[in-house]
């Protein structure tokens, strides 16, 4: 019988939590590194078993963990992020020009074919690719040197690349997204790339239309219909129709457009969910009421699901990584919050119910949908 | 026979429990423990120091014998007693970071 497994990273450990095809009973294994931040953990498409994980702490840095029988055991594997060549400086905080330095590792993504390729997006924003499942990461140097990038700022995270998609249909088509500086694109697997921002209209900066500077807080697709890309920004809601060469904004009727995470049903390209939060100040839902936004029309008009959600004295967090779909025929929708909930929707978010409620903090939640 | 102690979260890591003991060869330093210790495990490289021999972690610290020899050149042998054994190689996740 089919099941799904849901990867979950948290400030303290991750964790896996495991079901049939029913999504009703949950098995929960964890902490996996116990007192590590654990800020992302993704599957390989192309093989189940195969388990990355980016594991830190404040303490000892970055390792990455790496699972060849979906997730039962782990090995360290390698942990060496050098950017290539002089790393030269980007903007700081108070304007100053700051050396590049690597923090951590904020997102990695499994090739859609092999199992043994791995992209990192890293803290400072860089991306890494690895070719031997991890043991060792070479810089792809193009998009941290892009002609903008000693003008790129951080976000009050970091400047984390934190968003690294795959096209399935035009190979070496790339997406990636930083905060703060934006959407960009590679047409040829990561050896040019460009900014894809046009459209999108940011207040905090000076020049609300800039070519970079926006704080993109997640990208999502359906591996169907690639060129249609979706946007949760700092503040809006957007939508491009032509792989983000231009952007319309879509929050039409959301009760905030601020929010971290996105993403899209696995069989209806034009659902999608959201979860509105307060406010860039304000990192909790409004009204103290936990409330998945849908849209089935690809935008502009949003339903609010809150069956099994707190409808009351709920101020919790949904981070950018913390939300994913599963491909059951009956789409399953996860996310976790800062209060340590994993939710899970079996029905397409029509109702809801916690898979566990006292986790640490949820950094991260994808979902695996296995045979 | 080298005694060294890791901090919690590194013993975990490392998947050992206890005292790790290491033959060092002549000259005991904090440099040719350390590199003993990566070559033994190699999932700590980057964890303690920075990789290649780079500098100490800002939040990792080094004590033996009641002194703490974080900022004490790597190249400096180390105290008599942790050279023979009688004493551990300590290392210390500091009361930050965590």
């Amino acid at each position: 019988m089919s099941g799904v497994r849901v990867l979950v990273g948290t400030r303290k450990g991750a964790f896996v939590l495991s079901s049939d095809g029913a999504r009703q009973q949950w098995e929960v294994s964890g902490p996996h590194f116990a007192g590590w931040e654990i800020y992302h953990v993704k599957g390989s498409p192309a093989d189940p078993d195969r388990l990355y994980a980016s594991q830190s702490s404040g303490w000892s840095g970055q390792v990455i963990q790496r699972s060849d029988d979906g997730g039962a055991t782990w090995s360290a594997v390698g942990n060496q992020f050098a950017y290539q060549g002089t790393p030269g400086t980007h903007q700081w905080y108070d304007g100053t020009p700051h050396p590049w330095e690597f923090e951590r590792v904020w997102h990695l993504e499994p090739s859609l074919h092999d199992p043994d390729v791995v992209y990192a997006g890293v803290e400072d924003a860089g991306l890494f690719r690895s070719d031997d499942g991890g043991q060792s990461w070479q810089e792809l140097p193009a998009l941290r040197g892009h002609k903008s990038g000693p003008s790129w700022q951080p976000g009050a995270g970091g400047m984390c690349l934190h968003t690294i998609l795959l096209d399935p249909i035009q190979r070496g088509r790339m997406f990636a997204a930083i905060s703060a500086a934006g959407a960009f694109r590679s047409d040829d697997a990561g050896q040019t790339w460009r900014p894809i921002n046009q459209g999108l209209q940011s207040e905090g900066i000076p020049d609300p239309d800039a070519e970079v500077g926006h704080c993109v807080h997640r990208l999502a697709m359906h591996p169907s219909r690639p060129e249609v890309l979706f946007m949760q920004k700092h503040w809006d809601v957007m939508r491009s129709d032509n792989g983000g060469e231009s952007w319309r904004e879509v929050s039409g009727n959301l009760p905030s457009d601020f929010g971290f995470p996105i993403d899209v049903h696995a069989h209806e390209p034009d659902t999608i969910y959201v979860v509105p939060i307060t406010s860039d100040a304000e990192h909790f839902p409004p009204d103290g009421r936990l409330r998945v936004y849908r849209s089935r029309t690809g935008g502009d008009d949003w339903e609010p699901l809150t069956a099994g959600l707190p409808q009351q004295h709920c101020y919790v967090n949904v981070l950018r990584d913390a939300m994913a779909v599963d491909a059951l025929d009956s789409c399953g929708v996860y996310f976790g919050t800062t209060g340590g909930q994993v939710y899970a929707s079996a029905d397409a978010g029509d109702s809801w119910a916690p898979i566990v409620r006292d986790l640490p903090a949820v950094l991260s939640v994808e979902v695996q949908t296995l045979p | 026979m080298i005694r060294v102690v890791l901090p919690a979260h590194l013993r975990a890591l490392a998947h050992v429990s206890g005292e790790v003991r290491l033959e060092v060869a002549a000259p005991v330093t904090q440099r040719t423990v350390l590199d003993a210790l990566e070559a033994r495990y190699p999932m700590l490289r980057g964890t303690i120091r920075g990789h290649d021999g780079g500098p100490r972690r800002a939040f990792m610290r080094f004590f033996a014998c009641e002194r703490d020899l974080s900022h004490e050149p790597p190249d400096d042998p180390l105290p008599a007693p942790v050279a023979s054994g009688a004493e551990p190689y300590l290392i210390v996740g500091a009361m930050a970071g965590g």
